[in-house]
Protein backbone atom coordinates (compact mmCIF):
# COMPACT_ATOMS: atom_id res chain seq x y z
CA UNK A 1 0.00 0.00 0.00
CA UNK A 2 1.20 3.61 -0.82
CA UNK A 3 0.41 6.83 0.54
CA UNK A 4 1.85 10.42 0.01
CA UNK A 5 3.73 11.49 2.80
CA UNK A 6 3.53 15.31 3.85
CA UNK A 7 6.23 15.64 7.27
CA UNK A 8 5.78 19.43 7.84
CA UNK A 9 8.95 22.21 8.97
CA UNK A 10 8.30 20.65 12.78
CA UNK A 11 9.52 17.12 11.65
CA UNK A 12 12.68 18.35 10.31
CA UNK A 13 13.58 19.74 13.35
CA UNK A 14 12.14 19.44 16.88
CA UNK A 15 9.66 16.48 16.46
CA UNK A 16 12.67 14.69 14.49
CA UNK A 17 12.13 11.55 16.47
CA UNK A 18 8.35 11.87 15.14
CA UNK A 19 9.58 11.70 11.57
CA UNK A 20 12.13 8.91 12.22
CA UNK A 21 9.71 6.61 13.96
CA UNK A 22 6.65 7.48 11.55
CA UNK A 23 9.11 6.37 8.52
CA UNK A 24 10.22 3.80 10.49
CA UNK A 25 6.88 2.03 11.44
CA UNK A 26 5.31 2.66 8.32
CA UNK A 27 8.07 0.57 6.27
CA UNK A 28 7.62 -1.97 9.10
CA UNK A 29 3.99 -2.39 8.23
CA UNK A 30 4.74 -2.77 4.60
CA UNK A 31 2.84 0.90 4.03
CA UNK A 32 5.00 2.81 1.69
CA UNK A 33 5.45 6.60 2.18
CA UNK A 34 6.25 8.26 -0.89
CA UNK A 35 7.21 11.90 0.14
CA UNK A 36 5.92 15.16 -1.50
CA UNK A 37 8.69 16.47 -3.59
CA UNK A 38 9.62 20.02 -3.01
CA UNK A 39 6.91 20.26 -0.47
CA UNK A 40 6.58 24.03 1.58
CA UNK A 41 5.51 24.77 4.46
CA UNK A 42 1.50 24.83 5.55
CA UNK A 43 1.74 28.43 7.19
CA UNK A 44 0.44 27.25 10.35
CA UNK A 45 -0.74 29.39 12.86
CA UNK A 46 0.80 32.71 11.39
CA UNK A 47 -0.88 32.49 7.69
CA UNK A 48 -4.37 32.37 9.62
CA UNK A 49 -3.77 34.86 11.87
CA UNK A 50 -2.23 37.66 9.48
CA UNK A 51 -3.28 36.38 5.92
CA UNK A 52 -6.71 34.69 5.13
CA UNK A 53 -5.29 34.28 1.28
CA UNK A 54 -2.36 32.87 2.15
CA UNK A 55 -3.52 30.62 5.11
CA UNK A 56 -5.47 28.85 1.95
CA UNK A 57 -2.73 29.24 -0.47
CA UNK A 58 0.13 27.78 1.32
CA UNK A 59 -1.14 24.43 2.35
CA UNK A 60 -2.95 24.06 -1.42
CA UNK A 61 0.42 24.46 -3.15
CA UNK A 62 0.98 21.04 -1.06
CA UNK A 63 -2.83 19.08 -1.60
CA UNK A 64 -1.52 20.15 -5.75
CA UNK A 65 1.95 18.13 -4.77
CA UNK A 66 -0.49 15.32 -3.54
CA UNK A 67 -3.23 15.61 -6.67
CA UNK A 68 0.03 14.80 -8.85
CA UNK A 69 0.99 11.42 -6.72
CA UNK A 70 -2.81 10.39 -7.11
CA UNK A 71 -2.57 8.44 -3.64
CA UNK A 72 -4.17 9.40 -0.58
CA UNK A 73 -1.41 11.90 1.69
CA UNK A 74 -0.58 11.54 5.35
CA UNK A 75 0.23 14.12 7.55
CA UNK A 76 1.51 13.26 10.92
CA UNK A 77 1.74 16.71 12.56
CA UNK A 78 -1.58 17.37 13.50
CA UNK A 79 -1.07 21.22 13.14
CA UNK A 80 -0.50 21.27 9.26
CA UNK A 81 -2.66 17.97 8.83
CA UNK A 82 -5.33 20.84 9.98
CA UNK A 83 -4.15 24.05 7.94
CA UNK A 84 -4.99 21.23 5.28
CA UNK A 85 -8.01 19.24 5.71
CA UNK A 86 -8.94 23.21 6.02
CA UNK A 87 -7.70 24.52 2.65
CA UNK A 88 -9.37 21.27 1.36
CA UNK A 89 -12.71 21.36 3.13
CA UNK A 90 -12.50 25.62 1.37
CA UNK A 91 -12.10 24.18 -1.87
CA UNK A 92 -14.86 22.03 -1.97
CA UNK A 93 -16.92 23.66 -0.58
CA UNK A 94 -16.84 27.55 -1.53
CA UNK A 95 -16.33 28.04 -4.99
CA UNK A 96 -15.46 31.35 -5.30
CA UNK A 97 -12.85 30.67 -2.66
CA UNK A 98 -11.54 27.81 -4.55
CA UNK A 99 -11.57 29.80 -7.61
CA UNK A 100 -9.34 32.25 -5.70
CA UNK A 101 -7.22 29.74 -4.51
CA UNK A 102 -6.40 28.31 -7.84
CA UNK A 103 -5.37 31.61 -9.10
CA UNK A 104 -2.77 32.47 -6.10
CA UNK A 105 -1.25 28.55 -6.42
CA UNK A 106 -1.83 28.05 -9.92
CA UNK A 107 -3.20 24.57 -10.42
CA UNK A 108 -6.36 23.10 -10.54
CA UNK A 109 -8.05 21.47 -7.92
CA UNK A 110 -9.44 17.70 -8.13
CA UNK A 111 -11.21 16.30 -5.15
CA UNK A 112 -9.16 13.46 -6.31
CA UNK A 113 -7.14 12.36 -2.76
CA UNK A 114 -7.84 12.13 0.90
CA UNK A 115 -5.75 14.03 3.45
CA UNK A 116 -5.50 12.05 6.72
CA UNK A 117 -3.98 11.93 10.50
CA UNK A 118 -1.07 9.74 10.40
CA UNK A 119 -3.47 7.80 13.25
CA UNK A 120 -6.21 7.60 10.50
CA UNK A 121 -3.97 5.77 8.02
CA UNK A 122 -2.32 3.62 10.75
CA UNK A 123 -5.52 2.50 12.27
CA UNK A 124 -8.04 2.86 8.97
CA UNK A 125 -5.32 1.21 6.14
CA UNK A 126 -3.54 -1.26 8.30
CA UNK A 127 -6.03 -2.13 11.08
CA UNK A 128 -5.32 -2.99 14.35
CA UNK A 129 -5.61 -6.68 13.78
CA UNK A 130 -2.51 -6.55 11.33
CA UNK A 131 -0.48 -4.31 14.09
CA UNK A 132 -1.67 -6.75 16.76
CA UNK A 133 -0.26 -9.41 14.59
CA UNK A 134 3.42 -7.79 14.55
CA UNK A 135 3.90 -6.75 17.72
CA UNK A 136 6.83 -8.88 19.22
CA UNK A 137 7.13 -6.66 22.65
CA UNK A 138 3.45 -6.24 24.10
CA UNK A 139 4.20 -3.25 26.09
CA UNK A 140 2.46 -4.51 29.09
CA UNK A 141 2.53 -2.97 32.50
CA UNK A 142 2.94 0.43 31.05
CA UNK A 143 -0.26 3.10 31.93
CA UNK A 144 -0.79 6.00 29.89
CA UNK A 145 -3.19 8.44 28.90
CA UNK A 146 -3.75 9.45 25.22
CA UNK A 147 -3.32 13.31 24.49
CA UNK A 148 -5.40 14.36 21.26
CA UNK A 149 -5.03 17.72 21.61
CA UNK A 150 -6.78 20.58 19.57
CA UNK A 151 -5.97 19.92 15.42
CA UNK A 152 -6.53 16.68 14.96
CA UNK A 153 -10.47 16.52 16.17
CA UNK A 154 -11.27 20.35 16.02
CA UNK A 155 -13.84 21.60 14.34
CA UNK A 156 -15.35 18.10 13.28
CA UNK A 157 -16.97 19.24 10.08
CA UNK A 158 -13.56 20.24 8.84
CA UNK A 159 -11.32 17.31 10.15
CA UNK A 160 -13.72 14.60 9.88
CA UNK A 161 -11.76 12.86 13.07
CA UNK A 162 -13.44 10.26 15.28
CA UNK A 163 -15.66 11.46 18.03
CA UNK A 164 -14.83 15.42 18.72
CA UNK A 165 -15.23 15.16 22.83
CA UNK A 166 -13.86 11.86 23.54
CA UNK A 167 -11.96 10.36 20.54
CA UNK A 168 -10.80 6.81 21.31
CA UNK A 169 -8.71 6.21 18.38
CA UNK A 170 -5.68 6.52 19.59
CA UNK A 171 -6.90 4.22 22.95
CA UNK A 172 -7.76 1.99 20.76
CA UNK A 173 -4.24 1.60 19.22
CA UNK A 174 -2.44 2.00 22.16
CA UNK A 175 -3.71 -1.03 23.76
CA UNK A 176 -3.45 -2.84 20.09
CA UNK A 177 0.31 -2.50 21.55
CA UNK A 178 -0.36 -4.07 25.23
CA UNK A 179 -0.14 -0.94 27.23
CA UNK A 180 -3.26 0.35 29.05
CA UNK A 181 -4.98 3.49 28.23
CA UNK A 182 -6.51 5.03 30.81
CA UNK A 183 -9.54 7.15 30.86
CA UNK A 184 -9.18 10.74 31.50
CA UNK A 185 -11.01 13.74 30.54
CA UNK A 186 -8.39 16.37 28.79
CA UNK A 187 -8.39 14.02 25.94
CA UNK A 188 -8.86 17.36 23.56
CA UNK A 189 -7.89 20.29 25.78
CA UNK A 190 -5.44 22.80 23.95
CA UNK A 191 -2.17 22.73 24.94
CA UNK A 192 -1.32 26.53 24.38
CA UNK A 193 0.14 25.90 20.92
CA UNK A 194 2.60 28.73 19.75
CA UNK A 195 1.79 30.81 22.84
CA UNK A 196 4.53 28.76 24.33
CA UNK A 197 6.99 31.30 22.94
CA UNK A 198 5.22 34.64 23.11
CA UNK A 199 3.17 33.74 26.49
CA UNK A 200 5.13 31.03 28.24
CA UNK A 201 3.66 31.60 31.43
CA UNK A 202 0.36 30.83 30.38
CA UNK A 203 1.47 27.82 28.59
CA UNK A 204 2.96 26.52 32.15
CA UNK A 205 -0.43 26.60 33.69
CA UNK A 206 -1.92 25.22 31.22
CA UNK A 207 0.79 21.97 30.90
CA UNK A 208 0.87 21.77 34.68
CA UNK A 209 -3.05 21.35 34.63
CA UNK A 210 -2.58 18.86 31.67
CA UNK A 211 0.05 16.47 33.66
CA UNK A 212 -1.50 16.90 36.76
CA UNK A 213 -4.60 15.16 35.40
CA UNK A 214 -2.49 12.64 33.50
CA UNK A 215 -1.36 12.02 37.05
CA UNK A 216 -4.45 11.78 38.75
CA UNK A 217 -5.69 9.34 36.14
CA UNK A 218 -2.77 7.03 37.23
CA UNK A 219 -0.83 7.36 33.98
CA UNK A 220 3.21 6.78 33.66
CA UNK A 221 3.28 8.60 30.50
CA UNK A 222 1.10 10.60 27.85
CA UNK A 223 0.77 9.48 24.06
CA UNK A 224 0.20 12.18 21.69
CA UNK A 225 0.01 12.85 17.80
CA UNK A 226 1.13 16.11 17.73
CA UNK A 227 4.86 18.19 17.43
CA UNK A 228 3.43 21.13 19.48
CA UNK A 229 1.87 19.20 21.70
CA UNK A 230 4.83 17.01 22.35
CA UNK A 231 6.87 19.67 22.56
CA UNK A 232 5.15 21.81 24.79
CA UNK A 233 4.27 18.74 27.55
CA UNK A 234 8.00 18.31 27.74
CA UNK A 235 9.79 21.35 27.29
CA UNK A 236 7.03 23.40 29.54
CA UNK A 237 6.41 21.00 32.67
CA UNK A 238 7.84 21.72 36.17
CA UNK A 239 11.41 20.67 36.36
CA UNK A 240 12.39 18.11 38.70
CA UNK A 241 12.95 14.16 39.27
CA UNK A 242 9.50 13.16 38.57
CA UNK A 243 8.80 14.34 35.36
CA UNK A 244 6.55 13.20 32.85
CA UNK A 245 7.46 11.62 29.59
CA UNK A 246 5.34 12.39 26.70
CA UNK A 247 5.65 9.84 23.65
CA UNK A 248 4.82 10.43 19.90
CA UNK A 249 2.12 7.23 19.33
CA UNK A 250 4.71 5.81 16.48
CA UNK A 251 7.49 5.43 18.91
CA UNK A 252 5.17 2.92 20.95
CA UNK A 253 4.94 1.05 18.17
CA UNK A 254 8.23 1.05 17.13
CA UNK A 255 9.03 -0.25 20.56
CA UNK A 256 6.25 -3.19 20.42
CA UNK A 257 7.02 -4.15 17.07
CA UNK A 258 10.65 -4.65 18.24
CA UNK A 259 12.31 -2.21 15.62
CA UNK A 260 15.96 -1.71 16.46
CA UNK A 261 16.46 1.97 15.68
CA UNK A 262 13.57 3.09 18.64
CA UNK A 263 16.57 3.77 21.09
CA UNK A 264 17.76 6.49 19.03
CA UNK A 265 14.56 7.99 18.91
CA UNK A 266 13.75 8.34 22.86
CA UNK A 267 17.20 9.89 22.91
CA UNK A 268 15.75 13.21 21.83
CA UNK A 269 13.25 13.67 24.27
CA UNK A 270 13.76 16.63 26.85
CA UNK A 271 12.61 14.06 29.87
CA UNK A 272 13.84 10.90 30.02
CA UNK A 273 11.53 8.14 29.04
CA UNK A 274 14.07 5.54 30.52
CA UNK A 275 12.23 5.53 33.64
CA UNK A 276 8.87 4.08 32.37
CA UNK A 277 9.83 1.73 28.90
CA UNK A 278 12.48 -0.62 28.53
CA UNK A 279 14.63 0.41 25.53
CA UNK B 1 -17.58 60.67 11.20
CA UNK B 2 -20.95 60.00 9.41
CA UNK B 3 -23.07 57.20 11.26
CA UNK B 4 -20.67 57.10 14.71
CA UNK B 5 -22.54 56.55 17.90
CA UNK B 6 -21.45 56.93 21.94
CA UNK B 7 -22.76 54.91 24.55
CA UNK B 8 -22.50 55.49 28.14
CA UNK B 9 -20.84 52.66 30.26
CA UNK B 10 -21.03 53.07 33.57
CA UNK B 11 -19.05 57.08 33.75
CA UNK B 12 -17.40 55.88 30.60
CA UNK B 13 -18.20 56.95 27.16
CA UNK B 14 -17.53 54.74 24.91
CA UNK B 15 -17.27 55.74 20.64
CA UNK B 16 -18.80 53.00 18.64
CA UNK B 17 -18.95 52.14 14.73
CA UNK B 18 -22.28 50.28 13.68
CA UNK B 19 -20.27 49.14 10.65
CA UNK B 20 -18.27 47.16 12.58
CA UNK B 21 -20.28 44.08 13.33
CA UNK B 22 -21.65 43.55 9.69
CA UNK B 23 -17.82 44.23 8.95
CA UNK B 24 -16.59 40.94 11.21
CA UNK B 25 -19.92 39.18 10.34
CA UNK B 26 -18.50 38.98 6.39
CA UNK B 27 -15.15 38.59 7.01
CA UNK B 28 -15.62 35.96 9.40
CA UNK B 29 -18.64 34.30 7.78
CA UNK B 30 -20.21 33.55 11.34
CA UNK B 31 -23.47 34.81 12.52
CA UNK B 32 -22.14 36.79 15.37
CA UNK B 33 -25.61 38.11 16.30
CA UNK B 34 -27.09 34.61 17.38
CA UNK B 35 -25.43 35.07 20.47
CA UNK B 36 -27.51 35.08 23.68
CA UNK B 37 -24.01 34.93 25.75
CA UNK B 38 -24.66 31.06 27.44
CA UNK B 39 -20.92 31.47 28.25
CA UNK B 40 -20.03 28.17 27.01
CA UNK B 41 -17.69 29.40 25.10
CA UNK B 42 -15.67 31.16 28.02
CA UNK B 43 -16.13 28.24 30.25
CA UNK B 44 -14.31 25.67 28.11
CA UNK B 45 -11.56 27.97 27.15
CA UNK B 46 -8.28 27.25 28.70
CA UNK B 47 -6.99 30.80 28.46
CA UNK B 48 -10.04 32.83 29.73
CA UNK B 49 -8.64 33.94 33.04
CA UNK B 50 -5.98 35.52 31.25
CA UNK B 51 -8.10 37.44 28.94
CA UNK B 52 -9.05 41.24 29.59
CA UNK B 53 -12.24 40.44 28.13
CA UNK B 54 -13.69 36.88 27.84
CA UNK B 55 -14.54 34.97 24.29
CA UNK B 56 -18.83 36.01 24.65
CA UNK B 57 -17.95 39.43 25.99
CA UNK B 58 -15.54 40.27 22.58
CA UNK B 59 -19.12 38.91 20.90
CA UNK B 60 -20.76 41.18 23.09
CA UNK B 61 -18.77 44.19 21.93
CA UNK B 62 -18.42 43.85 18.27
CA UNK B 63 -22.52 43.90 18.70
CA UNK B 64 -22.16 47.36 20.53
CA UNK B 65 -19.72 48.17 17.45
CA UNK B 66 -16.83 48.60 20.19
CA UNK B 67 -14.27 48.33 17.34
CA UNK B 68 -11.44 50.27 19.42
CA UNK B 69 -11.73 47.91 22.57
CA UNK B 70 -12.35 44.86 20.44
CA UNK B 71 -9.22 45.15 18.42
CA UNK B 72 -7.03 46.44 21.05
CA UNK B 73 -7.87 43.73 23.32
CA UNK B 74 -5.06 40.62 24.53
CA UNK B 75 -8.18 38.67 24.34
CA UNK B 76 -8.02 38.37 20.28
CA UNK B 77 -3.95 37.13 20.69
CA UNK B 78 -4.34 35.11 23.76
CA UNK B 79 -6.54 32.97 21.20
CA UNK B 80 -5.07 29.99 20.08
CA UNK B 81 -7.41 28.73 17.74
CA UNK B 82 -8.07 25.64 19.75
CA UNK B 83 -11.56 25.38 18.61
CA UNK B 84 -13.22 24.38 21.86
CA UNK B 85 -15.58 27.46 22.31
CA UNK B 86 -17.09 26.70 18.40
CA UNK B 87 -17.89 23.17 18.72
CA UNK B 88 -19.59 23.85 22.30
CA UNK B 89 -21.42 27.19 20.82
CA UNK B 90 -25.52 26.38 20.77
CA UNK B 91 -26.23 28.79 17.58
CA UNK B 92 -23.00 27.19 15.66
CA UNK B 93 -20.88 30.71 16.00
CA UNK B 94 -16.71 28.99 15.15
CA UNK B 95 -15.51 31.97 17.07
CA UNK B 96 -12.15 31.02 16.04
CA UNK B 97 -13.04 32.10 13.09
CA UNK B 98 -14.55 35.41 14.72
CA UNK B 99 -10.91 35.78 16.35
CA UNK B 100 -8.91 34.92 12.83
CA UNK B 101 -10.84 37.92 11.41
CA UNK B 102 -10.40 40.55 14.23
CA UNK B 103 -6.61 39.81 14.59
CA UNK B 104 -6.25 40.17 10.43
CA UNK B 105 -8.37 43.54 11.08
CA UNK B 106 -6.22 44.79 13.85
CA UNK B 107 -2.96 44.45 12.19
CA UNK B 108 -4.39 46.13 9.26
CA UNK B 109 -5.84 49.17 11.42
CA UNK B 110 -2.50 49.13 13.24
CA UNK B 111 -4.00 48.23 16.53
CA UNK B 112 -2.79 45.37 17.86
CA UNK B 113 -1.49 45.53 21.06
CA UNK B 114 0.20 41.94 21.01
CA UNK B 115 3.69 43.03 19.58
CA UNK B 116 5.63 40.12 20.72
CA UNK B 117 2.95 37.66 19.10
CA UNK B 118 2.38 39.76 15.65
CA UNK B 119 6.20 39.67 15.38
CA UNK B 120 6.46 36.00 15.69
CA UNK B 121 3.68 35.49 12.99
CA UNK B 122 5.12 37.91 10.89
CA UNK B 123 9.07 36.41 11.27
CA UNK B 124 7.36 33.16 11.00
CA UNK B 125 5.84 34.07 7.77
CA UNK B 126 9.10 35.93 6.27
CA UNK B 127 10.88 32.42 6.78
CA UNK B 128 8.44 30.70 4.84
CA UNK B 129 8.81 33.36 1.78
CA UNK B 130 12.53 33.47 2.44
CA UNK B 131 13.01 29.65 2.22
CA UNK B 132 9.47 28.48 1.56
CA UNK B 133 9.80 26.12 4.95
CA UNK B 134 10.66 27.18 8.52
CA UNK B 135 13.75 26.76 9.91
CA UNK B 136 13.32 26.31 13.39
CA UNK B 137 15.88 27.73 15.09
CA UNK B 138 16.28 30.73 12.64
CA UNK B 139 12.71 31.57 13.86
CA UNK B 140 13.33 31.04 17.79
CA UNK B 141 16.75 33.28 17.28
CA UNK B 142 15.05 36.13 15.04
CA UNK B 143 11.60 36.13 17.21
CA UNK B 144 14.38 35.92 20.79
CA UNK B 145 16.28 39.05 19.08
CA UNK B 146 13.32 41.28 18.18
CA UNK B 147 11.60 40.82 21.25
CA UNK B 148 14.75 41.37 23.08
CA UNK B 149 13.91 38.23 25.05
CA UNK B 150 17.51 36.91 24.29
CA UNK B 151 18.38 34.80 27.21
CA UNK B 152 14.73 32.72 28.39
CA UNK B 153 14.88 29.47 27.23
CA UNK B 154 18.30 29.67 26.26
CA UNK B 155 19.01 26.29 28.45
CA UNK B 156 16.19 24.74 26.57
CA UNK B 157 17.62 25.74 23.15
CA UNK B 158 20.94 24.41 23.81
CA UNK B 159 19.68 21.23 25.11
CA UNK B 160 17.72 20.75 22.11
CA UNK B 161 20.78 21.37 20.20
CA UNK B 162 22.65 18.68 21.58
CA UNK B 163 20.42 16.63 20.96
CA UNK B 164 20.05 17.03 17.14
CA UNK B 165 16.73 18.53 17.25
CA UNK B 166 18.12 22.35 16.29
CA UNK B 167 19.81 21.48 13.26
CA UNK B 168 21.71 24.54 12.04
CA UNK B 169 21.94 25.15 8.69
CA UNK B 170 18.58 25.79 7.38
CA UNK B 171 17.54 23.76 3.99
CA UNK B 172 15.04 25.93 0.97
CA UNK B 173 12.89 23.94 -1.00
CA UNK B 174 13.93 24.39 -4.81
CA UNK B 175 11.04 25.99 -6.17
CA UNK B 176 11.42 28.95 -4.07
CA UNK B 177 9.61 31.31 -6.56
CA UNK B 178 6.61 29.24 -6.74
CA UNK B 179 6.05 29.74 -2.64
CA UNK B 180 6.72 33.70 -3.24
CA UNK B 181 4.53 34.04 -6.06
CA UNK B 182 1.98 32.92 -3.65
CA UNK B 183 2.93 35.20 -1.14
CA UNK B 184 2.78 38.28 -3.57
CA UNK B 185 -0.45 36.82 -5.19
CA UNK B 186 -2.12 36.41 -1.83
CA UNK B 187 -1.16 40.20 -0.65
CA UNK B 188 -3.13 41.63 -3.75
CA UNK B 189 -5.73 39.66 -2.61
CA UNK B 190 -5.58 41.01 0.33
CA UNK B 191 -5.57 44.01 -0.76
CA UNK B 192 -8.46 43.22 -3.05
CA UNK B 193 -10.45 42.07 -0.46
CA UNK B 194 -10.87 45.21 1.42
Amino acid sequence: MKLSYYPGCSLESTAKEYDLSSRSVCAALDLELLELEDWSCCGSTSAHNLNHALASALPARNIALAQKNGVDVTVPCAACFARLRKADYVMRNDEAARKEIEETVGFKYQDNIKIMSLVEAVVGKIGLQAIASKVVKPLEGLKVVCYYGCLMVRPPEVQGFDRVENPTMLDDLTETLGAQALKWSYKTECCGASLSLTNTNVVEEIVSRIINAAREAGAEAIVTSCPMCQSNLEMRQEKGENQMPCFYFTELMGLALGLDEAKGWFRKHLVDPGRVVNL
Amino acid sequence: MKGKMKILAGTETLQTDPNFSAEVREKSGQPIELCYQCQKCATGCPVSHHMDYHPNQILRMISFGLKDRVLTSSAIWLCSACETCGVRCPNGIRISEVMDALRVMATENNLSRAKHTESFHRIFLQEVRARGRVHEATLMAKYKLKSGQLFTDLDLGLQMFKKGKLPLIPRGIKNKKEVRDIFTRSEISREGGK
